[in-house]
């Protein structure tokens, strides 16, 4: 397998030092891995801080910046982060007025972020949590670690930044988290499987005939493998897999998202079936998203998610944004 | 009686045993998780040892409370935490004795295993490290090698059961075939207990 790496074990800091020469208005501290907008903390204003394992980029260090997250975690290549780095991002970006950890529902993201919030409050940090778990293909969550977090964190960290900009109070920032994850449902496929650093070769076979459905973003195998279908195929079974647990009355965004190597070429065309299969469905849509941002490292694949919005969240959704993997309106 | 030093060979001895079993380790993780138990593992057990080399606290209880907080600063993922609050939590319930009888080690290794199942939800037969270290622990009454040899049969038992925690929960019935990495490496830490004792 060939990677443009030195070697796997200093993959995230030369990603790091790589970041830092390329976006001098973050600060990336490369020795302790947090990647924080220049101007924090933003006097009187809650912060945002998220993380989760490298290999997702731009998620989630490509989303620092005005409008979205105060500070980003990268852990180890699908590796949580740990508490230290955390507690140190709650600490650069803390104004006073409390910080929000944006959580994918992962058991590494979840048992790290909860330590550090008890660390973090210990030193006078005031700290609330939301949940991401969109992911409708995990169905007997009884049964499973409950929903994987994926797509849908674009859509949290971009809503609750912008009402954090806006000066809204920590208490209300964690509802309009919550409730953009409330509203938003994704479904992924594979292609191909990806190939991790550490490991060198697929994390799993997958023949070249057939695909993979209902995947999460770590390379891990989907639901059910099946043979290789069309794009126009896979747009109805993914929005079909979604409307079944989410009935929009309200229009939604629509993230059609890449999993790191499929072009967008087929990207675009994936979402013109998408956006057909939502006007079968009568689904109207607000904006529309296309692009790789939710990533497995070079996992061919995409997914789907849409996030039902009513003004507020659109007006927030609209707000501008300034980071290295989503900018508008500034 | 187990003094500071056997606690510290302990500790070294699994670091040894993880660092030849990493890629093991990974490869059990590959089609069920994300392919890095190994590598994780191996990259916080090698923070121990070079944590044990600097500081040597002088009682069983500091070096796993050193140890564990050497784990969750460093692997990161759900091991970290785990395993962390696996030897932080013994550690805690040693206290501060100077030294320990097996008894004593298996009560508070117990308490560790509690601690771990509280934390990640986890109970007997979910497929996760939990099945090792149960038996493991209820067998160090015996003697050290009986733990061993319970831990890794505990291990082999993962195979046909179906993950509820952890990645490989959401393969669901996928996950059905592959001994579990995270057993497979609590059983290497319970063996680390003989070589420690030298038997």
């Amino acid at each position: 397998m060939k990677m443009l790496i030195n070697v796997p074990e200093t993959v995230v800091a030369d990603a790091l030092r790589g970041m830092a020469a390329a976006h001098p208005e973050l600060t990336v501290d490369v020795e302790n891995r947090v990647i924080v907008r220049r101007d924090a903390p933003v006097e009187g204003k809650v912060a945002l801080v998220s993380g989760g394992g490298s290999g997702h980029e731009p998620l989630h260090g490509g989303f620092v910046g005005p409008g979205m997250l105060s500070a980003a975690c990268p852990g180890e290549v699908f590796t949580s982060p740990v508490p230290d780095q955390m507690v140190r991002a709650a600490a650069a970006v803390d104004s006073g007025a409390g910080v929000l950890f944006v959580v994918k529902n992962y058991t590494g993201d979840v048992l790290n972020f909860d330590m550090a919030a008890e660390l973090a409050e210990d030193e006078g940090i005031q700290i609330a949590k939301v949940l991401v778990n969109d992911d409708v293909a995990v169905t007997d969550s009884l049964y499973t670690a409950g929903r994987r977090g994926t797509g849908a964190t674009l859509f949290v960290e971009k809503i609750a930044g912008a009402a954090a900009d806006e000066g809204q109070p920590l208490e209300r920032v964690e509802a309009i988290a919550r409730q953009v994850n409330e509203n938003a449902r994704s479904f992924g496929v594979a292609l191909s499987a990806c190939t991790t650093p550490a490991k060198g070769s697929p994390t799993f076979d997958l023949p070249p005939g057939e695909l993979e459905l209902g995947i999460g973003i770590h390379g891990e195998p989907g639901r059910e493998r099946r043979a290789m279908m069309t794009s126009r195929e896979i747009a109805d079974f993914s929005v079909h897999a979604v409307l079944e647990d989410l009935n929009p009355r309200n229009p939604v965004l629509v993230l059609v998202n890449g999993m790191g190597a499929t072009p967008l070429l087929e990207l675009y065309g994936f979402n013109a079936e998408v956006q057909r299969v939502l006007a079968e469905r009568g689904v109207a849509v607000a904006r529309t998203l296309v692009g790789n941002y939710v990533t497995s490292l070079d996992m061919a694949g995409a997914s789907v998610t849409l996030c039902q919005v009513d003004e507020e969240l659109l007006r927030l959704w609209d707000a501008p944004v300034r980071t290295p993997g989503l900018r508008w309106g500034m | 009686m187990l003094d500071a030093d056997f606690f510290r060979r302990w500790m070294t001895a699994t670091a040894a045993s993880v660092d030849r079993e990493a890629e093991r380790l990974t490869a059990l993780d590959s089609p069920i998780g994300d392919a890095d138990h190994g590598s994780n593992l191996q990259r916080g057990f090698t923070a121990v040892t070079a944590a044990l080399e600097k500081e040597t606290p002088s009682t069983p209880g500091a070096i796993l409370i050193l140890a564990g907080r050497q784990l969750i600063s460093t692997v990161g993922g759900a091991s970290g935490p785990l395993y962390g609050t696996l030897l932080r939590r013994t550690g805690k319930a040693l206290g501060d004795a100077a030294e320990v009888d097996r008894a004593q080690l298996a009560e508070a290794l117990r308490a560790g295993v509690d601690a771990v199942m509280t934390l990640g939800g986890a109970a007997p037969g979910d497929k996760t490290m939990i099945d090792a270290l149960v038996p493991g622990v209820d067998a160090l009454g015996v003697s050290f090698g009986a733990a061993r040899d319970a831990a890794e049969q505990g291990a082999l038992a993962t195979t046909p059961l179906q993950a509820r925690k952890g990645r490989a929960s959401y393969l669901g019935e996928r996950s059905i075939g592959h001994q579990d990495p995270g057993a497979t490496s609590s059983a290497l830490l319970v063996a680390g207990l003989v070589e420690a004792a030298g038997e």
